[in-house]
């Protein structure tokens, strides 16, 4: 174009070459983004199949589950190599769910088309399992086909007797109660109210963990967390409760497991958290520098579940696995491993197998009455998952709703 | 549109005029690649940005549609979160510049007599290079903590508050994108800087131009080029960052940026749309501000 016309053809091609790169460019953008606009639409046709299952043939199994407390080497679940030696299934087991909704963006596109994901069996948190279920990105494990599902504890099945998401199999769990920094708080904290007490302004943490902190606010107001008695009107009071705590400074910081930094650099010094998490602090600290209370109105009790995702050619071995763990000896000695809570009930012939200092470890291996005080949050629908949670971010965020 | 800014209107070189298969060829990889890793995931986001929820859909899930309404949605909801980014990227812009200027003038003009003095500080300026990001920003939380030296310090000497606290702050997170951008604005301004002939200083005073007659008069006109790219390598990363305003760093609930935003809405409340359109906002509003700031400082031909 700012080429001088030496001759009239060629300038004349020029000009025409010209008009047509760009008409051309126009064109394959527009046929590019028709594509995506295909792409996007034809997304949804019908849910994804479960594939053929090879686990006779292939005798191998891979877990993507979370790091645990005692996690040594990559030694996450002891007794593997007895359960392949028995089996025969090789078991590679990972911390890839590091966190539930990083793992889900990653593996989401493949479950959508039904694909492999790499692993034949994942941990997932309770409320992320019920979400792939919902999906048809498992493979329903059926508890009848566990025959050591009868091992595990009432408390983490649905009042039909089956497991409490349906498809999913209990794997394991954890108390969420209060911790206080001893120096500081040598007389201990009871309630959560406490934790809003002018004298503590600036120095109380929370976790960005809904279920955590809401569960244990809503609980702290009188709801039954576990029922299905309460919805939209308690749950908003409870975050028109928190949002004036945030924004006024009392709660100085709501975070994911960083949580407990903060309370390392006694950047806080009392806070929403894992009865776990400060056993492990105060392992780390070599001395009971925080101490952990469940709330005198219940504290949180949250499981992680096992699934098959919907492209594992692996099911039956997987479900060959959590038969295994199901095992009472199996279970007794994960859970003293791992230090969460086992879903299997552990009788006592079995826990004086380990050290009285484990064994007696309530949080761990929690007695009737320390279960008594804890509650499970309830399943939510997807229409309120996307309201309760965008109501909690907007808090997080500072946001206006 | 705004590449237009950029354009210097001088009449252009005469190129080859027979169409040359070899330099097509040659642009192919390239042409591929920009249509690959920036036009299809613009055109990905733009869509994705004016999509609506399906009915009675599960959460995250979407569909193709043109819902303008998006973009008015979040920045209703979020206008705060994108005015807030864009006040801490000017700051950190500005005390990166006011940071850098001094000690790049320093390394590039007086240093010179001293080669292995220049290259020293040269090194020390770029070694936070060789180190995360995270990690950087994580010493500083460390650093900065209530039980941190520097705050304890402060406390002792009734500087601060006892119960005051940094981490947490707008302060903080400033601090913190300052500090990380520093390199970016002191290197462009460093390598315009050692080529600056002295002998025009000399001569601003020679002409009775006093010290800093001579600065805003000769150095500065020098050194802009240096200056506009600092800024730029500076603001345009700092306005997105999500890092030091998370509140896993140095930020708190009151601190967070259109990045911290983007990433709760993308990896939480699984609101794809929502986290698009906010993305399609951050960059239209740094283009539009690039482009103003580069026609204002009159150096289009130097970028």
């Amino acid at each position: 174009m700012d080429v001088p016309e030496l001759n009239k053809p060629a300038g004349s091609m020029s000009k025409v070459s010209n008009a047509l790169s760009r008409r051309g460019l126009l064109q394959g953008t527009a046929i590019g983004a028709s594509a995506m606009l295909l792409a996007a639409c034809s997304s949804k046709s019908g849910g994804p199949t479960a594939a053929a299952d090879k686990s006779t043939s292939q005798k191998s199994l891979r877990v993507d589950g979370k790091e645990t407390y005692r996690n040594v080497s990559g030694q996450d679940f002891p007794l593997l190599d007895k359960f392949t030696y028995d089996s025969g299934i090789k078991v590679t087991f990972t911390n890839q769910v590091d966190d539930d909704n990083l793992y889900y963006q990653e593996v989401r596109s493949q479950l959508q088309k039904g694909e492999d994901i790499g692993a034949d069996a994942a941990v997932l948190a309770d409320w992320m399992a019920a979400k792939w279920s919902r999906l048809g990105y498992i493979q329903p494990i059926d508890s009848k086909s566990i025959s050591n599902f009868n091992n595990v504890s009432l408390t983490f099945r649905n009042s039909s007797g089956g497991p409490l998401v349906p498809g999913t199999m209990p794997w394991r769990a954890g108390i969420t109660g209060i911790a206080w920094n001893k120096e500081y708080l040598p007389d201990g904290l009871t309630s959560i109210s406490q934790l809003w007490d002018e004298s503590l302004h600036g120095r109380v943490g929370a976790m960005s963990s809904l279920r955590e902190t809401m569960g244990l606010i809503m609980l702290d107001r009188g709801v039954d967390i576990s029922s299905g008695d309460w919805g939209d009107k308690e749950f908003s009071e409870a975050v028109d409760f928190l949002r004036p705590l945030v924004t006024n400074g009392q709660l100085r910081s709501i975070k994911g497991d960083k949580y407990k930094d903060d309370l390392v650099k006694v950047s806080t010094i009392a806070s929403i958290a894992r009865a776990g998490d400060i056993q492990d602090l105060n392992q780390q600290a070599g001395k009971e520098k925080w101490g952990f209370g469940i709330p005198d109105k219940g504290g949180v009790l949250w499981a992680d579940v096992a699934v098959v995702p919907i492209g594992s050619t692996h099911a039956a071995n997987a479900a060959r696995f959590i038969n295994y763990y199901y095992r009472q000896d199996v279970a007794v000695q994960v859970a003293a491993t791992t230090g969460f809570i086992s879903p299997v009930t552990i009788r006592s012939n079995q826990l004086s197998t380990l050290p009285s200092e484990v064994s007696r470890n309530v949080t761990i291996f929690p007695t009737d009455a320390v279960m008594k005080t804890v509650k499970m949050f309830r399943q939510l629908t997807p229409d309120e998952e996307q309201r309760f949670t965008a109501q909690f971010q907007s808090i997080l965020l500072a946001a206006s709703s | 549109m705004a590449f237009g800014a950029f354009a210097t209107g001088v009449a252009r070189e005469q190129g080859p005029r027979r169409k040359s298969r070899i330099a097509l060829l040659l642009l192919l990889p390239g042409i591929l690649y920009l249509m690959l890793f920036f036009l299809v995931p613009l055109i990905s986001l733009v869509l994705t940005s004016l999509q609506e929820p399906i009915p009675n859909g599960d959460i995250g899930e979407y569909q193709t549609a043109f819902r303008w309404e998006n973009y008015a949605d979040v920045i209703g909801t979020y206008g705060e979160h994108i005015l807030r980014s864009f006040i801490y990227a000017i700051l950190a812009t500005i005390f990166a510049l006011l940071f850098s200027y001094p000690l790049a003038y320093f390394i590039g003009v007086k240093a010179r007599r001293w080669p292995l003095v220049q290259n020293l500080l040269l090194v020390l300026v770029i070694a936070p290079f060789f180190i995360s990001f995270l990690l950087r920003t994580l010493a500083w939380k460390s650093i900065l903590s209530d039980e941190g030296f520097v705050i304890s310090g402060l406390k002792a000497l009734s500087l601060m508050a006892p119960d005051a606290h940094f981490t947490g702050t707008a302060a903080s997170v400033i601090f913190g994108l300052t500090y990380n951008f520093i390199p970016f604005m002191t290197l462009p301004l460093y390598s315009t800087l050692e080529r600056l002939d002295t002998r025009l200083l000399e001569a601003g005073g020679d002409l009775y131009a006093n010290p800093a007659k001579t600065f805003f008069r000769v150095t500065i006109p020098l050194s802009m080029s240096g200056i506009v790219s600092g800024v730029l390598l500076t603001f345009i990363p700092a306005a997105g960052d999500y890092i030091n305003a998370s509140r896993n760093f140095l930020g708190g609930s009151g601190t967070a940026m259109i990045g911290n935003v983007i990433e709760s809405n993308f990896l939480v409340t699984l609101n794809y749309p929502a986290a698009a359109a906010l993305s399609i906002i951050l960059m239209a509003v740094i283009l539009v501000m690039v482009t103003a700031y580069v026609k204002r400082s009159g150096t289009e031909d130097l970028l």
